[in-house]
């Protein structure tokens, strides 16, 4: 148990440190790795805790997929050498006593909500937990996943695909004077278009006008 | 303190929210910190969401978790590709030069 409580402290520093280097580094890259850091640290939590399968899907997809993407982008603006300090200008530093209030708050009230989980076996009992078996954490989440939220998983699927096409959509842009392939006048061109049977006559040839 | 009960998960879920929520206010410098905010603040939903699933239990909690990271995934997708666009039209993405909705 001393080791569970070593691991869970040493990850949880590691994420809090990073997610506060996150909002705090001045170049914008610093603040990717900073995240990439975060989401490897709650990943590493995951897995301890017992959700192996979401762990690495965590890693696969946050650190695999949407940070990199964020690293791309950040380095494809060139915003990363857009050193200023945090408090550049007068009418931007007033919203910086109201964030620190609103947060404070919230998080004050997540830790009274803590606080009252502790008397919730009082209230009504937990004993609805699923049976110990030789059932992986992936496999069971398989069984649950595939029969009772297959209508979710499926939604979920064509929310990914919209997402998609909408970020092909917003970043596509034609450009003029390039040329390029159209495939539909290819596909729609007939053998009328490119070949002429023409009877040649002798001693006059043929004149190609092209 | 030895015993890693649900409160200690809880409480470092609702310690990253609050960074989440405390990098939006802050942030003066570009709109993809306030995208990674978001996804901060998504990750302490998460952590949430795992903790009840695992100490109670119920398996829907992770099941969840899994579709908010789908949700997450397209909403950073969506995002940046908006800010691409933006970067591309107005030649910033600075938090402070972009007002012209006058909100």
């Amino acid at each position: 148990m001393i080791a569970h409580s070593i691991f869970f402290y040493t990850f949880s520093i590691i994420a809090i440190v990073s997610a506060i280097m996150v909002t705090a580094s001045k170049n914008t890259v610093h603040s990717v790795f900073f995240l990439i850091l975060d989401f490897i640290s709650i990943s590493c939590l995951f897995i301890m805790i017992g959700a192996e399968f979401l762990g690495m899907i965590m890693l696969i997809v946050y650190v695999g997929a949407v940070a990199v993407l964020f690293l791309f982008v950040v380095m494809m603006l060139n915003v990363a050498q857009q050193k200023n300090q945090w408090f550049s200008s007068e009418e931007s530093s007033k919203h910086i006593p109201v964030g620190l209030i609103i947060s404070t708050l919230i998080f004050v009230e997540l830790i009274i909500v803590v606080g009252g989980w502790k008397y919730k076996p009082d209230l009504f009992d937990i004993n609805n937990s699923i049976e110990i078996n030789n059932v992986s954490n992936t496999h069971s989440l398989g069984q649950v996943l595939y029969t009772d939220y297959i209508h979710i998983f499926q939604i979920s699927g064509m929310i990914l695909l919209v997402a998609m096409i909408g970020a092909i959509v917003l970043t596509f842009r034609k450009r003029v004077g390039v040329k390029t392939q159209s495939y539909i006048k290819q596909i729609s061109r007939e053998r009328s278009d490119g070949v002429s049977v023409v009877k040649v006559e002798s001693n006059k040839g043929v004149r190609i006008d092209d | 303190m030895t015993e890693i009960g649900l409160g200690h998960y809880l409480t470092l879920g609702a310690i990253i929210f609050s960074i989440g929520i405390i990098g939006i206010f802050l942030n003066r410098k570009n709109i993809i910190v306030i995208l990674m905010s978001i996804e901060l603040i998504l990750l302490a939903v998460n952590i949430n969401l795992v903790s009840f699933s695992i100490f109670l239990g119920d398996l829907t909690g992770q099941v969840f978790t899994l579709f908010i990271l789908t949700v997450a995934a397209a909403e950073a997708a969506i995002g940046l590709a908006i800010i691409v666009v933006y970067y591309r039209n107005s030649g910033t993405i600075r938090v402070e030069h972009i007002d012209e909705l006058k909100g």
